[in-house]
């Protein structure tokens, strides 16, 4: 096998929506420095918005809301449990980001009077903005990528972030055509691999045919671990109302503002606001359960050229494959509403709370190491905050790297790492990935899926940690089938972070996203703080609280109550 | 291990009629990298059944020498 030996001063791994903005902020920052991206896929289609996307849903633009409101309905949102530093971060620079998008060529929706054109989807507040023409968004960010020199690295996956004397010195991988060993020395380095979207089983059976783009198995979130950095909310899974079977979004941000709403089976509405929170998603789980199920995104009241709006923004970004999917089944938003299911489970912070810790300039406890996009801890952060915390890596990470030298990897740690990888290679005849993903992914329903009960919880537990083992079994005959093999190495140990920071919290919270049935009650004496995870001395997972961080923006969560059923 | 070779419908069609030998551009785009060319005739199929449905294949594609169909499992 080839070895690649890389260097860089800031690298940046995972090229999708927070990765392109983090590297062209670090050479606008810094031009004369060196900054890669290195990327699995290619960063032309890669990460969530591979095929665009239809609106941002975080837009904090002056006139309509200020950054205070803006922290003031996350903290209702996520039921008090944010550090509201960074979540200021998203309502601070999000204009800026959309005018900077908007000077490189991305159109935003404006009004007949030259304004934009925001629509409330949230409970309180306009924070929608349209983008209907945000097909090409990643291909406008890989032109800019380019003109900034940013260097790039597509079809080479990351394995593992390299930390020496408490500090990072860069990150390893493979090449997954060609099967070379990567080893890259940077000064700092940014995790933004999005979501661990492939951890529940989609009811399908079809391992990929997952709301994130599955390329997103939570490799940033075990990286992340692996180097030592603290993770936090992971209880706190991210869960959507989806069209059942497609299992993507239907979508109702962007038709409820045009009259669209979610009904159950007698067309009535149960929730009264379509903005996705454990709340609205205890309701949905409650009417599913309650006979008046099941539930659909009802358009058949709306006059057909509003109809025709809508399919024209549905059926070209995001995922613009749901208007061949509607069509084999010969429905069509004029006659018939859409069937929407609960997801499987995953973690999210871009729409819910679970990722890595990180603070207001997006760095994790791991000096040198920075995590932004979904992956990182800032509450409904959507794409906007993604292009944010992309920024502020970029920009810190400029100013960290100053006076920081390379360091020589530990030649037994790339030893060890190298062997770990290739396993599979050697077991040509293994266990194949499908099979052994298939099942940990089932595990993770059959024990994980809200409501959550104790102790179907540790038998998940045990099977996570028993498949150390079964994952020895997986053999692989390509770098291609290698890649997958290393994923649900990632998707095991994402695995276990959900029992584990699942059972530590003895309380429910985030409405469906962590309802105990043991604890169904909230309890802010004692869990009104964050239930971080980290690798111990001993290499096992450790669970402790940490202090959410003094507010600066005065929320009465006894009064805000975040209620979204219709009574 | 003792392992067979089971058959699946696969989502990703391609004309071979139409597909170009010397072109890769639905391989270069594919987020999952589950196109390949056949080395024997030179055109693109799909090699591994890891598809999200989402079209950068099709719409890249300069000849329309494919077309993507919904997974049959979700179809």
């Amino acid at each position: 096998m080839n070895i690649q030996n890389l260097q860089t001063d800031f690298l940046v791994i995972g090229g999708g929506t927070a990765g392109t903005m983090a590297g062209i902020k670090a050479k606008q920052a810094n031009p004369d420095a060196d900054v890669l991206i290195l990327e699995k896929a290619n960063i032309r289609r890669s990460g969530a918005i591979a095929m665009g996307m239809d609106g941002v849903n975080t837009a904090v633009i002056p006139g309509n809301s200020t950054p205070e409101q803006y922290v003031r309905e996350i903290t209702i949102a996520n039921d008090g449990i944010l550090n509201q530093k960074s979540v200021y971060q998203t309502g601070r620079w999000g204009y800026e980001v959309i005018q900077e998008l908007e000077s490189w060529g991305v159109k935003f929706q404006k009004d007949h009077e030259g304004n934009y054109d925001l629509k409330q989807v949230h409970r309180v507040g306009k924070y929608v903005l349209p983008m209907p023409e945000g097909k090409d968004l990643k291909k406008i960010l890989t032109r800019q990528v380019k003109r900034h020199k940013v260097r790039v690295t597509n079809r080479v996956m990351a394995t593992r972030v390299m930390v020496k004397d408490g500090r990072v010195i860069g990150a390893v991988g493979f090449d997954v055509r060609k099967g070379d060993f990567v080893v890259i020395q940077a000064k700092a380095v940014v995790l933004c691999t999005g979501a661990c979207g492939r951890l529940g089983l989609p009811a399908s059976g079809y391992l990929y045919g997952t709301y994130e783009n599955p390329t997103n198995a939570g490799d940033g979130y075990s990286m992340a671990y692996h180097a030592g950095a603290e993770l936090t909310n992971i209880e706190c899974f991210q869960i959507n109302p989806l069209i059942k079977d497609y299992n993507g979004p239907a979508c109702a941000y962007v038709a409820s503002p045009f009259g669209a709403y979610t009904a159950n089976a007698e067309g009535n509405r149960f929730i009264n606001c379509d903005y996705w929170s454990g709340q609205m998603m205890l309701e949905t789980w409650k009417e599913l359960n309650s006979g008046k199920g099941p539930v659909h995104l009802k358009m058949y009241h709306l006059d057909d050229d509003t109809i025709s709006e809508i399919e024209r923004v549905l059926w070209a970004n995001e995922r613009p494959s749901r208007e061949r999917f509607h069509e084999g089944r010969q429905e069509n938003y004029r006659t018939h509403g859409v069937e929407m299911n609960i997801s499987e489970i995953g973690l999210c912070s871009g729409h819910s709370a679970s990722g890595v810790w990180v603070n207001e300039k997006a760095e994790t406890t791991v000096p040198g190491l920075y995590a932004a996009g979904d992956m990182a801890s800032v509450p409904h952060n959507y794409m906007i905050g993604a292009f944010v915390s992309g920024r502020l890596s970029g920009l810190n990470a400029m100013e960290y790297v100053q006076g920081i030298d390379h360091v020589d990897p530990d030649p037994a740690f790339l030893e060890a790492e190298k062997a770990r990888i290739y396993a599979p290679m050697n077991r040509p005849d293994g266990v194949p990935h499908t099979q052994v993903e298939y099942k940990l992914r089932r595990y993770v329903n059959d024990y994980l899926q809200p409501p959550k009960s104790p102790s179907n919880m540790e038998i998940g537990l045990a099977a996570f940690e028993r498949y150390h083992d079964t994952l020895d079994l997986m053999g692989a005959r390509d770098p291609h089938e290698l890649m997958r093999c290393m994923e649900v190495h990632f998707i095991r140990d994402c695995a276990e972070m959900a029992a584990r920071a699942s059972l530590y919290r003895k309380e429910s919270r985030w409405g469906l996203y962590h309802y105990r049935l043991d604890y169904p009650e909230k309890n802010d004496e004692e869990w009104f703080c964050h239930a971080n995870l980290k690798k111990g001395e001993n290499g096992e997972m450790e669970m402790f609280k940490r202090a959410v961080e003094p507010y600066i923006v005065d929320v009465n969560l006894e009064q805000e109550v975040y209620d979204v059923a219709v009574r | 291990m003792a392992l067979t070779t089971q058959r699946v419908d696969v989502p990703v069609i391609v004309d071979e009629s139409k597909c170009l030998e010397k072109c890769t551009a639905c391989i270069e785009v594919c987020p999952l990298d589950v196109l390949v060319k056949n080395p024997e005739t030179g055109k693109a199929y799909m090699k591994y059944d890891e598809c999200w449905f989402c079209l950068p294949c099709e719409k890249e594609c300069p000849t329309n020498a494919i077309t993507v169909q919904i997974p049959f499992l979700l179809r």
